[in-house]
């Protein structure tokens, strides 16, 4: 147990280093920074805020890395969340009860996912373009539900799921908490993990040797659309209301770059689900952090794109072949596996 | 007919096609004014289109445009505003910056062997970054010289206006198809996109075409933000905002295989054209809503890479019987 545990710690550390370095960074120039008060049964503080600020990169990352997983990427997640946050409104102004709505919501959102699969799985086109249809219409759609306006709701328990709070926690961070620790289990204690990593390394073998391709494929892409809708309804009720127009907009982005920050090839195979989680936390603290340390805001982009590119430098392969002779001395000392066996 | 030129006339037969319907419904669509008005609103995606095409045609893709787009414009915008220099010198300058900061993605794409992807999301980041840096406003450009340029154009007969910035997208293109399809550069890109390993076999430098494809596509962003600096005659930090997109989409329709080595540039040049035609129906119309706009190109995407599929599949069936 202790050995998985370790192993579990080294997958995580480059992400947990940077996290460090960048919250100690952040709480030199802004000493307040790691303080955390309990306020009518809820914690708040910078901290938390970075949580719950990070909710729908969180969620989106969480259905972005299993895609990325089987060799795809999924550009449609950010329409998704604007078709989806645009139904739940829709739904709950005109009467529904909130279990439908959420129900209908959820549904929407797998149907796009299902739309994707199908495109990618058994029409057998490129995932970067067949999400493109999707990312590309999607947003004319949510548009046509909203009729082009901004839909406003006042529902309490929609907007419960956007503001309220839950065991101290705000109700966001608590479900992107459950879900990413349902799916991670749902893939790494069943085998279910392993398959999707095989479609990743190679489609064909892994069809050949009797995975069920079409259908694991299909379901990457329905996980992904679930996220998006799950995260749109997040985003819809923080704001109460509907944004068909900037709901989600360039949040794929943001979701691919959490992925890729938390150390999973875009080339397929392996992948954890908990280095997207940081990563995507990673980014958010980027976020937070510029803002809140009195940079003007102008230099965000800058600062955030310098320290992805230093990231991305640190994982890419080259770089590692040119470092390879730091680490010769160690390597020989160590007998390699065959050596040992 | 060679099965390579199916995708080509698929959408030049499309193209024509809604071109006709749109003339049956409102006959005065069929105008020089239309044509004209055609190529200068959709000048400034023309050109990074070309770029685009490039850059999908050897098997990679550029995220950077549209932000490569709006730091042109806020550059040209803070430069023509506060030093007293000439236009012209602004505009080799502004060139000179995009196509160094292409070919920087080239070089980091080639030689930390990054994916492309990852590489000119960053770079869409920095230039937005810098374009936020330069400035926050939008900034008009009132220099003598941009409104002499703007007044330039070649008359039609029917009374429509081939601009400046029209003809320089038809130039850009005419080069473009020269460069694909009669230079060595060209042909190297072709072979990169059918596959990097065979590509150096046949001794292709796979390091130099890399890095000149995105100093290309760097330097048509370049060119595209001043020709939008001209149409808008301002500079913004938050313009051009999905251009990228809309140029990959434009490319898509025109028949390019995202999966590189095959296309033309010409394709583009319909793709965007089908475009154009969309959001004038729309205009001509006045009841229907800008959403349908996406949500037809985006049904127009899927149509075209299902008439692909279809050809490619069809290909390979009459190769395994020959």
């Amino acid at each position: 147990m202790t050995s998985t545990v370790r192993t579990y710690l080294a997958r995580l550390l480059p992400q947990l280093i940077a996290l460090t370095m960048i919250l100690a960074a952040v709480s030199i120039v802004f000493p307040g920074f790691l303080s955390l008060e309990i306020q009518n049964g809820r914690l708040y503080g910078s901290l938390i805020d970075i949580l719950n600020r990070g909710a729908p990169v969180v969620l989106l990352a969480i259905g972005m890395t299993v895609v990325i997983a089987t060799k795809g990427i999924d550009l449609s997640v950010g329409a998704v969340m604007a078709i989806c946050g645009a139904t739940a409104a829709s739904l709950i102004t005109s009467g529904h009860s909130l279990a439908e709505t959420l129900l209908v919501t959820i549904a929407v959102g797998i149907l796009c996912g299902i739309w994707n699969g199908l495109l990618v799985a058994v029409l057998d086109i490129q995932p970067i373009i067949a999400t493109l249809v999707l990312m590309v219409a999607g947003r004319g759609i949510a548009q046509l539900i909203t009729e082009g306006a901004i839909l406003t709701f006042n529902d309490p328990g929609l907007s419960f799921i956007g503001s309220g709070s839950f065991a101290g926690l705000p109700m966001p961070v608590v479900i992107w908490l459950a879900f990413g620790i349902i799916v991670a289990l749902l893939v790494r204690q069943t085998a279910l993990g392993m398959l999707i990593e095989a479609i990743g390394v190679n489609r064909q073998a892994s069809t050949l040797s009797g995975v069920l391709t079409p259908v694991l494929l299909i379901a990457a892409y329905v996980l992904s659309g679930l996220c998006a809708a799950i995260a749109g309804v997040i985003a819809a009720a923080d704001i109460k209301g509907a944004d068909a127009n900037n709901a989600g907009l360039w949040l794929e982005l943001d979701a691919i770059l959490a992925v890729v920050v938390g150390g999973t090839s875009l080339l397929g195979g392996r992948f954890s689900i908990a280095a997207s989680v940081l990563g995507a936390i990673i980014i958010q603290a980027i976020n937070t952090g510029i803002l809140l340390s009195g940079f003007p805001p102008e230099f965000n982009l800058i600062i955030k794109a310098a320290i992805i590119v230093f990231i991305l430098v640190l994982q890419s392969p080259r770089f590692h072949t040119a470092f390879a002779f730091l680490k010769m001395p160690r390597a020989t000392a160590k007998p390699t596996e065959r050596e040992a066996k | 007919m060679k099965q390579k030129y199916l995708p080509l006339a698929a959408t030049i037969l499309i193209f024509v096609l809604s071109y006709a319907l749109c003339v049956a419904q409102y006959p005065n669509m069929l105008s020089t004014r239309v044509i004209g008005n055609l190529l200068t609103d959709n000048a400034f995606l023309g050109i990074a289109a070309v770029g685009m095409t490039f850059v999908i045609l050897s098997g990679g893709i550029d995220l950077s445009v549209g932000a490569v787009i709006a730091f042109t414009g806020v550059f040209l915008a803070v430069v023509l505003e506060h030093g007293g220099i000439h236009p012209l010198v602004a505009f080799a300058l502004v060139l000179a910056i995009t196509t160094a900061f292409g070919a920087l993605m080239g070089a980091i794409i080639h030689y930390l062997e990054m994916p492309a992807f990852i590489v000119t999301l960053a770079g869409m980041f920095l230039a937005r970054g810098m374009a936020f840096v330069l400035s926050i406003d939008s900034i008009p450009i009132k220099h003598p010289f941009y409104a002499s340029l703007k007044g330039l154009y070649y008359k039609l007969p029917g009374g429509g206006r081939i601009t400046l910035i029209g003809g320089l997208m038809l130039a850009v293109f005419a080069l473009g198809i020269l460069i694909a399809h009669r230079s060595r550069f060209g042909t190297n890109v072709y072979a990169l996109g059918g596959g990097t390993a065979t590509a150096k076999l046949m001794g292709v430098p796979v390091a130099a075409t890399t890095v000149r494809i995105y100093a290309l596509s760097g330097l048509l962003a370049g060119l595209s933000g001043i020709v939008f600096s001209l149409y808008t005659s301002a500079g913004y930090s938050l313009a051009a905002v999905g251009v990228e997109l809309d140029a990959i989409t434009a490319v898509v329709i025109g028949g390019t295989l995202l999966t590189g080595g095959s296309g033309f540039v010409a394709g583009t040049f319909v793709g965007i054209l089908i475009q154009g035609l969309i959001q004038t129906y729309i205009t001509f119309d006045g009841s229907l809503s800008s959403w349908w706009t996406k949500i037809l190109i985006g049904l127009l995407l899927f149509a075209f890479i299902l008439l692909q599929k279809g050809i490619i599949r069809v290909s390979r069936r009459e190769r395994q019987r020959a």
